[in-house]
């Protein structure tokens, strides 16, 4: 089993993973950021180069650098093999490039953009990319396509990920839409604007890293973090059922599936579920979604109290009463008697 | 004791002069008469107003664009940013030909502003990214019903023949970003 280090973290994976996966594997600040890459659908990745990694030693058998940035999806570890992501600044110089790159035709419309709070393109340039573009020149404009009834392709706002085609691919029988052209003139685009009627296309939504499909029952409704996310599930014959209800109030305003931390769907919904259940009535309600509390989402969400700390505070309190500090023995019998009142009164 | 400007009572019998009060009378007198001469605190509101500075937090306006068209795109970002969620907003998707009506394809349908709750801090001038919303120098007229204090986008939008003068409160930096030729892109071109 090879060995590698990534950021100075040491970790031994199975042969044929990549350095993206084998960063997953250790977690934290140090995993790359990945637009187009998905770990559920197969040869994904290899197109936007957000995910590039700096190599100073390819293996223990050639300890040569890598000569050039690699991109750490499509790059298979070698025993050995030193990676640097976060600790080599000429690195995060190279993907601010990459995210500028990004942008070059970006409308950047995220005021009017559904996708707006839960954007991948939006949380990468604020993490990684530049304040201000360098691009003078007329960015390149598409009308927007009706696909089918129920999707909304804004081709303006695309960066070419390739997801959508791949979700077609893999998940349905026939896809009916793929990239047309090639270069700057590249755009998805259905075969004469044919409707895509199939039960899981609503997918191609969630994978979308961008706003350039969106759900048209959404479309306009709320911005997404003023509507609360709830952890539901239904009976469904075609799928899972297992989902994200948006809602506001009572009324469900948008159906998506469950993401990851990697922002990537855990469990496919079909078309159903997506579209055409929603009234809450119909679903089993779990309870709110936990929601990063770095994420626009959880702007005014109190989804739960943070028990430790409150523990530590009315225990702090207990012990320090009328000015001085109670015994510890004392103290440590009163707490648990104590803090469970205190708590079921915080909870009330 | 928390100041040095506590005094100890003391009781013990007062003196004939303390005890007939007439020079304690004489010198509160005095005191109101030096004031009488004084300038005066106090203004004649109405017919006449105090000088305010000049980026005053008042009624807020929302702003169209040269051509009349509202700018607001209901994008959200002045209610989250509201600390007092005093803001509240219903978006609507631009039909064709209301293209000098709304600047862009999303605009506010609904847009409120309850004016009980509302602190005038500024954080919704300061969170738009489409210059629409903006506080003025006006002040919020009182009102002795709830509901008239929740300002919809009648009482919100500016008047495209009644301009309100904002320029005062856009400072030099933010004039010069706004020339700034990178930048054009925020702003919308309106060919198509």
């Amino acid at each position: 089993m090879p060995k590698v280090t990534i950021d100075n973290h040491e970790i031994e994976v199975p042969e044929g993973t990549t350095i993206l996966q084998a960063a997953r594997m250790i977690g934290g600040d140090i995993v790359p950021p990945a637009m187009c890459y998905y770990s559920k659908l197969k040869t994904s990745g290899g197109y936007c180069r957000t995910c590039i990694v700096k190599v100073t030693q390819g293996s223990a058998k050639d300890p040569r650098p890598m000569p050039k940035p690699v991109a750490s999806c499509r790059t298979f570890v070698m025993d050995g093999m030193v990676v640097q992501n976060t600790t080599s600044p000429e690195l995060l110089e190279a993907r601010k490039g990459v995210v500028e790159f990004l942008l070059l035709n970006h409308p950047l419309d995220c005021p009017i953009c559904d996708q707006a709070g839960e954007c991948d393109l939006q949380n990468l340039s604020y993490n990684h990319g530049a304040s201000a573009t360098r691009y003078e020149f007329e960015r390149r404009t598409f009308e927007k396509i009706d696909i089918g009834t129920k999707i909304k392709l804004h081709m303006t706002r695309c960066i070419l990920c390739y997801r959508c085609v791949k979700v077609a691919d893999q998940l349905t029988d026939h896809r009916v839409h793929g990239v047309m052209n090639r270069g700057d003139v590249a755009e998805i685009s259905t075969y004469i604007s044919n409707a895509i009627e199939n039960d899981f296309s609503g997918n191609m939504i969630d994978v979308c890293p961008v706003g350039a499909l969106t759900d048209n029952t959404f479309r306009f409704k709320s911005r997404v973090w003023f509507s609360k996310p709830m952890d539901a599930h239904r009976n469904c014959n075609k799928c899972s059922g297992k989902v994200v209800l948006w809602m506001k109030g009572e009324e469900v305003l948008r159906v998506s599936a469950r993401k990851d931390k990697y922002n990537e769907v855990e469990e496919w919904i079909c078309n159903d579920c997506r579209f055409e259940n929603k009234d809450s009535k119909r679903w089993t309600i779990e309870g709110p979604r936990h929601i990063s509390k770095d994420s626009v989402i959880s702007q005014n969400h109190y989804e739960h109290i943070d028990m430790q700390k409150l523990k530590l505070d009315i225990n702090r309190q207990i012990k320090f009463q009328g000015g001085k500090q109670i015994e510890e023995h004392y103290s440590r019998t009163q707490f648990d008697e104590s803090s469970k009142k205190a708590l079921d009164a915080a909870k009330k | 004791m928390l100041t040095n400007r506590s005094k100890v009572v003391v009781n013990k019998q007062m003196s004939f002069m303390e005890r007939i009060y007439l020079p304690a009378v004489v010198g509160g007198l005095m005191t109101t008469i030096k004031h009488l001469f004084r300038k005066k605190t106090t203004i004649d509101y109405p017919k006449e107003k105090r000088e305010i500075s000049e980026n005053y937090r008042g009624q807020h306006i929302l702003k169209v664009d040269e051509n009349g068209a509202e700018r607001c795109t209901a994008c959200g970002l002045c209610a989250v940013s509201c600390p007092a969620e005093a803001i509240s907003m219903t978006a609507a998707e631009r039909k064709k030909g209301e293209e000098l009506k709304y600047r862009e394809e999303k605009y506010a349908a609904v847009y409120e502003i309850n004016m009980l709750r509302c602190i005038f801090c500024g954080l919704c001038e300061e969170a738009c990214p489409k210059e629409a919303i903006f506080l003025t120098d006006r002040l919020v007229p009182v009102s002795g019903e709830r509901d008239a204090m929740i300002y919809g986008k009648d009482k919100l939008t500016e008047k495209h023949y009644n301009e309100v003068d904002i320029s005062k409160r856009q400072t030099p930096a933010v004039l010069a970003f706004k020339q700034n030729k990178q930048y054009q892109h925020n702003q919308l071109k309106q060919t198509r």
